[in-house]
């Protein structure tokens, strides 16, 4: 399997705080990889370094071998990487359809094709599969503020995927949501990752979450990375249980 | 707005538009000439609703695009060409400075981007007036004319009434299709949540400058049509006071509501004229009624609709699910 994303010795500094300190690791193609660790260890100060929000003090990003250090998150996005926000990020005003019709609509033709082409995009139809999907046929048209928590969290990540991304980033997708959503969630990521053959990297603190999703894990403590391997393996690990775990 | 029916909408509108054409006929010159300035701060205020209303980016300089339009048809039209050309000029001009002007959005947000903005009316207003040679300086431009359209004189008011009806009608139609296209998604994108745009591959440098130059160039339209309605300009009405006026329309009316500049160019334009019987509180009348309606509603006038279509929604919902529930019950 080779790798889609390739990060090596990333590094960010604030001030005189390193808040990623020196971080590598390949993610395959296909896989889904589990990023954990305890508060402020790093982890979204990583997925924002990877994704162009934040500019890295150091170090290399790579996807597809190609370096894309340094891109701005809307011509990564193009590139085919896409994420979801730890916090809410939906457009309140806009009906569930339209924020889904606007998560796809950059992807495809010209700014000037956008200009005097359809309304919709051409993407009415796929915003509707994109909504049964996610089991929020009935709120199609509601005003995507006037949802619950848990239904914007799958309204989050469902327009993650309205551009056919290769990769995604997902910051603690199952914050918040209740459980029974959360067993949809899980099913639907992967679905996905068979699917559509999408890459995912995820932050999460439910850990049953991330250990029956992943397939590897990576753990994070102090800006560095302690452990990288098997859910069971990590599990296991006399260092991780120490930082992050607990007895 | 699905409690009306779309026919019912589609004769109400229709209605209005020949009250438009109709009505004005009777009127006097006095009257055909403010229901033009409507027309004409319509589009003003649209261009502002654009950019403020559906981008989310604050502008206290519309007021001197109206005048950089101004100043390119007087001084165009007075050396002998025709208004359309002045017109198109007005609008390559307006756009390309509004899409210069747009640059500080990208670094400042809300009030910092308010008083940037407000430096450059300013600017344009010390350039209207200072550069004599250009603008003629405190004396203006008279004698601007009136253009002919197919052959027909507009000189008298109620043919140019038309000429400035027609040109709403023609910029209403282009923003309805801009803001239904999914570049007016884009703009919106930007109002609500830059930060979850830029992750989803909207490119927001392009669409705020976008925002602002598209914005800037109906302020220019605006000012190309102002310039041959009051046939004489001077740098006193593009002062920053125009561009206040211009906000307080669009933020009456309601931002981010296509009909909201229609309605706040109404209130700024007509309801002052209603006033005037009231002599010397006409003013005072007006600004306490702007007052009264922003706190009662700081969404503005569409903003009341809005709300009320919201709550009989929410009403009509739970009327559903209650007799849903009781249908449950019974069958138990």
């Amino acid at each position: 399997m080779s790798a889609v994303l390739e990060v090596s010795e990333i590094k960010k500094n604030f001030g005189g705080i390193s808040a990623v300190d020196g971080v590598s690791f390949d993610v395959r193609e296909g896989e889904i990889l589990g990023l954990i660790g305890p508060n402020g260890c790093g982890k979204s100060t990583l997925f924002n370094c990877i994704l162009g929000q934040l500019t890295p003090s150091g170090g290399e990003v790579k996807l597809d071998g190609k370096v894309v250090t340094g891109l701005r998150p809307a011509e990564l996005n193009k590139l085919g990487v896409s994420r979801t926000f730890q916090l809410l990020q939906v457009f309140p005003k806009l009906s569930v359809r339209e924020n889904l019709i606007l998560a796809g609509q950059e992807h495809q033709g010209s700014m000037a094709s956008r200009l005097v082409g359809r309304s919709d995009a051409g993407l009415t139809e796929a915003a509707n599969q994109m909504i049964g999907f996610f089991k929020l046929d009935h709120l199609a048209d509601e005003p995507a503020g006037g949802l619950s928590y848990g239904q914007q969290k799958l309204l989050d990540a469902a327009m993650a995927f309205m551009g056919g991304p290769r990769l995604v980033l997902l910051d603690e997708p199952a914050g918040g949501v209740n459980p029974s959503m959360l067993t949809d969630l899980k099913e639907r990521l992967v679905a996905i990752n068979r699917e559509k053959n999408a890459t995912f990297v995820v932050i999460e603190h439910n850990m049953e979450f991330v250990m029956s999703l992943c397939s590897r894990v990576m753990v994070m403590a102090e800006g560095k990375v302690l452990a990288m391997g098997r859910p069971d393996e990590v599990r296991k690990n006399p260092a991780v249980i120490e930082a992050y775990l607990g007895h | 707005m699905s409690s009306f029916g779309k026919p019912l909408k589609i004769a109400l509108g229709l209605a209005i538009i020949a009250g438009l054409i109709v009505i004005p006929m009777n009127f006097n010159r006095y009257g055909l000439f403010i229901l033009s300035q409507w027309a004409v701060m319509s589009i003003a205020a649209m261009g502002l609703n654009l950019t403020l209303g559906y981008a989310g980016q604050v502008s206290l300089a519309q007021g001197a695009f109206v005048g950089i339009g101004a100043y390119a048809a007087a001084i165009m039209t007075t050396h002998g060409w025709p208004l359309p050309a002045a017109i198109l000029v007005a609008i390559l001009l307006s756009f390309a400075v509004g899409w210069v002007l747009g640059y500080p959005a990208l670094r400042v947000q809300h009030h910092y981007l308010a008083f940037v903005t407000l430096a450059f009316s300013t600017l344009a207003f010390l350039v209207f007036r200072n550069e004599s040679w250009l603008t003629g300086g405190i004396y203006g431009i008279s004698n601007i004319p009136r253009p002919h359209i197919f052959g027909l004189a507009t000189n008298k008011p109620l043919p140019f009434y038309y000429v400035c009806l027609g040109s709403l009608a023609i910029v209403s139609l282009a923003v309805w299709w801009l803001i239904r296209s999914p570049w007016g998604r884009a703009f919106m994108a930007l109002r609500e949540n830059p930060l979850r745009a830029q992750s989803l591959g909207i490119d927001t440098r392009r669409y705020t400058l976008m925002a602002f130059a598209i914005g800037s160039a109906l302020g220019g339209i605006a000012g190309a049509l102002y310039a041959p309605l009051t046939q004489y300009i001077d740098p006193v009405p593009f002062n920053l006071s125009l561009s206040l006026d211009l906000l307080m329309m669009v933020i009456v009316g309601g931002a981010g509501f296509y009909f909201g500049p229609f309605l706040g160019a109404m209130i700024a334009v007509l309801l002052p004229e209603w006033l005037r019987f009231t002599e010397g509180y006409y003013l005072m009348l007006y600004a306490v009624a702007v007052m009264l309606l922003l706190i009662w509603s700081p969404t503005g006038i569409l903003g009341i609709l809005d709300r009320y279509l919201a709550e009989r929604r929410t009403k009509a919902a739970s009327a559903l699910r209650a007799v849903a529930k009781s249908r449950l019950e019974t069958v138990q």
